[in-house]
């Protein structure tokens, strides 16, 4: 075989064969175990630790509000849309880190007057002209028993 | 980060319309728009090349090993712009590795290696071959010993072995047309693939990719014969300068043709992104667009190189000329490519408004980041040409 | 030379073994996740864009969002008007002239979670992908960060994340789904507009909800199998 023609070959096959060691040893072990991916991926991402609780959660203690709430307004609603996210609270109970939202601005997210907020889904007020000698909603609504305060 | 927020934050003020919330930051900067730019002088200089040595323009021969090593240049640095864009560059290996079948970026490496090793390389060490076994002998020290390593221990320089090497050779340049082709098609395919996106989605775009390619390369080593003329204090052989000059226009002519239909078949489709792409092709494009791209970029070479196409102009006026509208081209391409990559990331997915996109100095994706990956190839190319001159080639001979 | 052959043989094969067995149905057992956001029920309170942001380790600031929440105002003169202030996460102002408008709605918006994804085609390593569930997901130690996947989304619902530096997006709250828990931004809506469920499952509350919805995706020309599915989606939205 003329020299030039050896060189190449012997060349290429030298760079081709340690591309495919170097390769063999830098693939992750997991790769390709249910597709073109890092099957372990999904373990990592899935062992993610949760901030947000579940309302299951909140009534294995709470069993008390759960039964006020059974034939409320705010029956079927989460707790962690006005009690913030609480799994350190589940896990921890001395850990009082849990909001107790009830200002005009927090209730109006949901319930302040909206062209574009469907009125039969939710009630809606004026939260600028609502009982503005009221500075809380809470003072006369319960959350956990809407009209219970307005008898 | 704090610097980043603040220009989001700037960035978020200039917005018009309504866009998704996670699209005030664009993704690709200029060093996306530099990559495909830099690929397209490899492609569009191999190509020159090639029409010497396989479609025999023998006029051409004082710029075939010019061309070549500005190609391999220009390759060499390509990938660096790329690599250095990423997030978590160190784990840019992974492309090789693990590439997805399905991801046209993915065949990048291939390819990339492809025409880098069995393309230019060989190309050139073929070619170069009998010349690194006469400078081994007759250069002393070090550089004996590299060219000694160059030419890989061969020292066969009977005139078979000869005859064997430019037969390879040309086998080789036959192969790398198509390489070529592939080489910059598919940087278009990377764009032209993605269906979200339609300023970006056409088929034309890897045909527009290779012939605007091909007019940048063309354009870069017209100059480049005359500057490297004009360094080494020797006569410019008018004959090469003027068959270059026409085959740059022959392809000015198919690459303006090209784009003007994409553009047109795009105005009287008028589909549903229609509205959205003519108010950025009217705003926030439109000097990028219409003044350096098309006018100064197209037009007004078309109109040079084809007057001297027509009339009988004097030869200092006809170099003043390839050199002024080699310049524009160059420009021209250049924001060819801006205004595919950052005009195809201004409008929103949901075409009901624009971002904005503020070129930074410093940073990985800053403007000095960009003139170094810029002025490195030429860096590459004058060292190149020290180490393997073609003019002592003509000597040796 | 035995070993150097099986090590070179097997490290040419392994990529491939998925595609090797390509040829085999996908999976008929086990959950295929899917969403279903009703716009009629929608009140625009924005929960769902606040709580995403806890849950899941994305940036405050205004650029990164996985879901957030559109405001469409459709004016009697026919201009569409589209506001998302924050993602909607600071709650919505009515900003339009109550007798301008003819038409009025909040559209929540979140990664559709395709099934002929284009986000994940484009993937040049291999680093976001499907799960055998119908997830598309990110492997953040393998993401280079390149942001093809971005630009391929039609939906705009990803992002490179600016501290990680890789490609972030909506994991459907892939780590509560597998502990049997709703995703935050539906644990918390209060209108129960959005729904997600076992599209497999014919007695599931998504299957349920589709049966009795008209519903439809978004952008069904580019067929990306979405698996987001809309009852009350108007022309308008895009």
């Amino acid at each position: 075989m003329p020299a030039q023609i050896n060189r190449i070959l012997l060349l290429f096959t030298a760079f081709i064969g340690l591309f495919l060691v170097v390769r063999h040893f830098l693939i992750p072990e997991t790769f390709g175990q249910y597709g073109h991916y890092r099957g372990a991926s999904l373990d990592d991402i899935s062992s993610r630790e949760m901030v947000f609780a579940d309302k299951e959660d909140c009534f294995a203690c709470h069993d008390d509000i759960m039964e006020i709430l059974e034939n409320e307004m705010h029956a079927g609603l989460s707790c962690l849309i006005c009690h913030g996210p609480g799994r350190e609270h589940v896990d921890d109970p001395q850990l009082g880190n849990i909001n107790k939202e009830s200002g005009r601005e927090f209730c109006g997210r949901c319930h302040d007057i909206h062209p574009s907020r469907p009125l039969d889904v939710v009630n809606q007020v004026d939260i600028k002209t609502h009982h503005t000698e009221k500075t809380n909603c809470i003072e006369c609504h319960n959350p956990h028993a809407l009209w219970e305060g307005m008898e | 980060m704090e610097d980043h927020y603040q220009h989001l934050y700037e960035m978020l003020s200039q917005v018009e319309g309504y866009i998704y919330p996670n699209e005030i930051e664009l993704q690709w900067g200029i060093l996306i728009v530099l990559y495909p730019y830099l690929t397209g002088l490899v492609a569009g200089a191999f190509i020159l090349a090639s029409l010497e040595r396989v479609f025999k323009i023998k006029v051409l021969g004082p710029t075939y090993q010019l061309a070549l090593i500005t190609a391999l240049s220009f390759l060499i640095v390509a990938p660096f712009t790329l690599i250095s864009h990423l997030g978590q560059p160190l784990r840019a290996y992974e492309i090789m590795i693990t590439p997805n079948g399905t991801s046209a970026m993915a065949i990048f490496g291939f390819i990339y290696l492809w025409y880098l090793l069995a393309v230019l390389n060989l190309e050139i060490w073929l070619d170069y071959r009998r010349d690194f076994v006469i400078w081994a002998k007759e250069k002393k020290g070090f550089m004996r010993g590299v060219y000694k390593v160059l030419s890989l221990g061969t020292s066969d320089i009977s005139p078979k072995a000869v005859k064997l090497d430019d037969r390879l050779g040309y086998i080789i340049t036959v192969i790398g047309i198509p390489s070529a082709f592939l080489l910059h098609g598919y940087v278009g395919f990377i764009f032209g693939s993605i269906k979200a996106n339609p300023w970006w989605s056409t088929v034309l775009m890897p045909v527009i990719f290779i012939f605007s390619a091909m007019v940048s390369g063309i354009a870069l080593i017209m100059i480049l014969y005359m500057v490297v003329s004009f360094l080494r204090k020797v006569k410019i052989d008018m004959a090469c300068l003027d068959t270059i000059a026409k085959y740059l226009f022959y392809m000015l002519i198919l690459d303006f043709t090209l784009e003007s239909l994409d553009q047109v078949h795009r105005i009287y489709e008028a589909e549903e992104s229609f509205d959205i792409l003519n108010v950025l092709v009217n705003g926030r494009l439109n000097i990028t667009l219409f003044i350096f791209q098309i006018f100064s970029g197209m037009i007004i070479p078309l109109i040079g190189i084809g007057a001297i196409q027509l009339f009988k102009v004097r030869e200092q006026v006809r170099k003043i000329i390839y050199l002024l509208t080699g310049v524009m081209v160059l420009v021209g391409i250049f924001f060819m490519r801006w205004n595919v990559v950052i005009g195809g990331q201004l409008f929103s997915k949901g075409f009901h408004g624009f971002t904005n996109f503020k070129l930074g100095l410093v940073g990985s994706e800053g403007l000095f980041m960009a003139i170094m990956w810029m002025v490195l190839p030429f860096v590459i190319l004058a060292f190149l040409l020290w180490l393997l001159p073609p003019w002592k080639k003509e000597e040796a001979a | 030379m035995a070993a150097a052959g099986t090590l070179v043989l097997s490290s040419v094969s392994r990529p491939f073994n998925v595609l090797l067995m390509a040829s085999d149905p996908p999976p008929e057992e086990g959950p295929w996740w899917g969403i279903a956001i009703d716009i009629t029920t929608c009140i625009g309170c924005g929960m769902c864009a606040r709580a995403c942001k806890m849950e899941n380790d994305v940036p405050d600031e205004p650029f990164y969002f996985r879901t957030w929440v559109e405001q469409y105002t459709v004016l009697n003169n026919g201009e569409v008007k589209i506001e998302s202030p924050n993602g909607g996460i600071d709650g919505f102002k009515s900003s339009v002239p109550e007798e301008e408008i003819f038409k009025t709605f909040f559209v929540p918006k979140m990664c559709n979670h395709c099934s002929k994804s284009p986000c994940t085609q484009v993937c040049p390593v291999g680093a976001t992908f499907e799960s055998p569930d119908g997830v598309a997901l990110v492997d953040e130690k393998y993401c280079i960060g390149c942001g093809y996947c971005v630009q391929a989304c039609p939906y705009g619902c990803r992002y490179l994340h600016p501290e990680k530096k890789v490609a972030d997006k909506c994991t459907l709250c892939y780590h509560r789904l597998k502990n049997g828990l709703a995703p935050a931004c539906m644990e918390v809506c209060p209108s129960k507009a959005r729904i997600y469920g076992n599209l497999r499952d014919r007695d599931s509350e998504i299957v349920r909800f589709l049966k009795e919805h008209d519903y439809q995706v978004l952008k069904p020309h580019l067929n990306t199998g979405s698996k987001l599915y809309y009852n009350g989606l108007t022309a308008e939205i895009s």
